[in-house]
């Protein structure tokens, strides 16, 4: 038996009929999933859902190698046996599950809140011994950042461990889009995280898009890949000065922070918004790039990838930055695949994956993109693939402006149809961005659920820093630059 | 270090001229909005049904109230409107010291003031604060996180961040308060020694934003500690950010001054 032939098969971007995905006993899903694994998919995400008579499973997985998605519900349940011992990369999921349904959890190794309960009242790995310390950080931290708890087990400056306690940015996203599409949904969606408003917004509108059986406009399509590679260089650009700064590399730190703002400056001429909000819209794109727009946006790339080659040269031929950066914050091949890491974080640790690559959708079906790794999964190669991503986004951006297709910049979008269920992945800058839509008879979302990529890459922080000194915490932290409120939704 | 220099000579000189030089925003920015004091002709409340955030009402007289608290800046209401009555303008100046005044009704904009006199002369030329994320989607950091880059360089007005609520003469605060960050929230307000100011950065700090009437959040930093000084916007410009901060310092003198405005 095939390890996928329990499962429906879904393409990127695509719907289908709620009813013709298989409902199974709960712990045939549960075998189902980890046979699936087993055979090397990938767990893009693992919910529960509300059905009539209590609260089942819904489970979405990736063949990344043939483009393929794979979905599969479970009967209503109110327990699920944890796969997280066979699984690791499901044990953030099935947190998820017990703190916000009624399906309880049992065998999973450490069960605790991921956001609803109230974070500080966590209980925290301890670790005792002669000169062993612990120290708690958060959530307000230094800096001008997110909040968040960072709990270390140290014995003298080496870290032991390190227990990452999210949860105090929850807004209660999910819910508020249930019952939805309304007015307000989109700009929720655009607030899921703030640097990825783009990537959201787009998964968000694929989605009512498939959820309707409509299309984009294909130039409303080319725009919003304009878009996303551009909040993408503005973020790699913004984290690579963030990364000098942590070094204390200041020169650099300013000119990359200078550089970043040309990124999101093209965004607000663009929309009108520096972090490209109100411009990806069901349909396509809510504004129109004109000839001496994109003749201007050309000029200003050709000087962006000058700069940039300029200030990457002054950063990766420093040995002091080098010395900094090699070796320090290591996430092995092994453990990256173990814990379903996704995007930069994955390819920094030799993993070959990218959505735009592996299951394009959106105007990247007509034009590709190179997909770059690097094996050696420490700061250094965190950092040095946001540059080389950085030049490939760049080339993809010169290529598309100049030759943009004509037409629309959107098209009309019909409400959702009935009883259908969507999946959209997104290739955000940090990584996949995972949408999944439900609609009930009326049309409206029964559920709506969210994985940032920051859902499954915070694991990561913590394991590279295992082995690792205290003190070189902020510079791995910056190295995956997480989202929490994209973590807390 | 031949590089370093070369690089640096390269890179020029990029602080703005702010607050002096000339608007370098661009033609789609959209700024403070405007709205017509005349009793809309239209007579429906398609502006008004198209808000993501509620932030229009409709008088009894057919007057058309904005409340910038509420607005994400997006352009829902202009498509909508079949009478023109609302428009944006390139004004990037919209703090305001209370509530009420962010409620645009065809009259003139009513910009901050600046502090009381005692005040004014403990911070006027040396502000220190301390910013405190409580919901926020991190757009509101990332913009003030800018400030300190070399283009808006907001050191150069006497305005630094801390790194502790005990060093800072005032908080900033982002986010629409999650039930998760109200009580760090308060504690760090708490540790501030008075007199001490709080600066609202956001539509989810001045008024819950799109997460407004979440079960999991507050509607706003003012639920939570008393604010000074509101900044609206999704997220603010920068240069709105910094508007709002040096008014409130007294340090741009006349709110009517169009030119104080830079790229």
């Amino acid at each position: 038996m095939s390890p996928t032939s329990r499962f429906r098969t879904l393409r990127n971007g695509g719907a289908v009929e709620l009813a013709a995905i298989p409902v199974v006993a709960v712990e045939e899903f549960r075998a189902s999933v980890l046979r699936a694994a087993k055979a090397g998919l990938r767990l893009c995400a693992l919910f529960a859902r509300p059905v009539e008579g209590g609260t089942g499973l819904c489970s979405v997985l990736a063949d990344d190698a043939r483009g393929f998605l794979y979905t599969l519900f479970s009967e209503p349940t109110r327990a699920f046996r944890s796969l997280a011992s066979d699984l690791p990369q499901a044990h953030l999921f099935e947190r998820e599950i017990a703190e916000s349904s009624d399906i309880a959890v049992s065998e999973h190794p450490w069960l605790k809140p991921v956001r609803m309960g109230f974070p500080d009242a966590a209980v925290f790995f301890r670790e005792s011994g002669d000169e062993v310390h612990e120290v708690a950080v958060g959530p307000i931290h230094a800096g001008i950042i997110e909040p968040g708890h960072f709990r270390f087990q140290c014995h003298g400056e080496t870290v032991h461990h390190l227990e990452i306690q999210l949860g105090y940015q929850h807004r209660g996203v999910e819910a508020l889009l249930a019952g939805g599409p309304d007015r307000r949904c989109v700009f929720v969606a655009e607030s899921i995280s703030g640097d990825t408003a783009v990537g959201h917004a787009l998964a968000y509108c694929s989605n009512l898009e498939s959820l309707a059986g409509a299309r984009a406009s294909l130039r409303g399509e080319a725009l919003r890949a304009a878009a996303l590679e551009l909040e993408r260089l503005s973020d790699h650009t913004g984290d690579l000065g963030a990364m000098s700064g942590d070094v204390g590399f200041l020169p650099v730190a300013a000119y990359f922070g200078r550089l970043r703002g040309e990124f999101l400056n093209m965004l607000m001429a663009l929309c009108g918004n520096r972090f490209g909000r109100g411009l990806v819209r069901p349909g396509g794109a809510a504004f129109d790039l004109t000839n001496a727009m994109a003749e201007d946006f050309s000029a200003r790339l050709a000087r962006a990838r000058t700069d940039l080659n300029a200030i990457s040269g002054l950063l990766f031929e420093s040995a002091s930055v080098l010395g900094r950066f090699d070796e320090t914050g290591v996430v092995s091949r092994q453990t990256a695949r173990d814990l379903g890491l996704v995007g930069l974080a994955a390819r920094a640790s030799g993993l070959d994956l990218d959505v735009r690559r592996d299951h394009p959708h959106g105007f990247y079906r007509f034009r590709h993109i190179p997909v770059v790794k690097i094996d050696s999964g420490d700061v250094y190669a965190r950092a040095m693939l946001r540059h080389l991503e950085s030049l490939r986004s760049l080339d993809f951006l010169e290529e598309l402006i100049a030759d943009l297709p004509r037409g629309a910049a959107r098209a009309a979008c019909p409400a959702p149809r009935p009883g259908r269920f969507a999946v959209c992945l997104v290739e955000g800058w940090r990584g996949e961005i995972c949408h999944v839509a439900e609609t009930g008879d009326d049309g409206r979302f029964r559920s709506y659920k969210i994985v940032d990529p920051s859902f499954h890459n915070w694991p990561a922080v913590a394991m590279a820093m295992r082995g690792g000194e205290i003190s070189d915490f902020p510079l791995c932290n910056k190295s995956f630059n997480l989202s929490y409120a994209g973590h807390d939704l | 270090m031949w590089k370093i220099l070369k690089t640096r000579f390269q890179q020029g000189y990029r602080t703005s001229d702010f607050p002096n030089g000339p608007s370098g925003l661009p033609e789609r920015f959209r700024g403070r909005p405007v709205v017509s004091s005349r009793p809309c002709a239209a007579g429906c409340s398609a502006c008004a049904e198209s808000c993501p955030t509620q932030a229009i009402a409709i008088s009894a007289d057919k007057r058309v109230r904005l409340d910038l608290g509420k607005c994400l800046f997006c352009t829902e209401c202009v498509t909508a409107c079949p009478d023109g009555v609302i428009a944006y303008s390139a004004d990037h100046r919209l703090a305001a010291n209370k509530r009420s005044d962010l409620i645009l009704s065809g009259e003139e904009a009513r910009l901050a003031s600046a502090l009381d006199e005692k005040t004014r002369r403990l911070f006027g030329r040396s502000l220190k604060l301390r910013e405190v994320c409580a919901g926020s989607c991190n757009g509101c950091e990332a913009e003030l996180t800018v400030l300190n880059n070399v283009v808006f360089d907001l050191s150069r007005f006497g305005i630094q961040f801390v790194a502790s609520p005990r060093h800072a003469d005032g908080l900033v605060v982002t986010g629409p308060v999650t039930e998760h960050m109200r009580a760090a929230l308060r504690a760090a307000y708490d540790a501030m020694p008075t007199p001490k100011i709080v600066i609202a950065v956001g539509a989810c700090a001045v008024s819950g934003g799109p997460f407004a009437g979440s079960p999991q959040a507050h509607d706003g930093a003012d639920s939570t500690v008393p604010v000074d000084l509101y900044i609206p916007g999704c997220p603010p410009h920068p240069l709105t950010i910094l508007d709002g901060m040096l008014r409130l310092l007294g340090r741009l003198e006349s709110p009517k001054d169009p030119k104080s405005v830079s790229s």
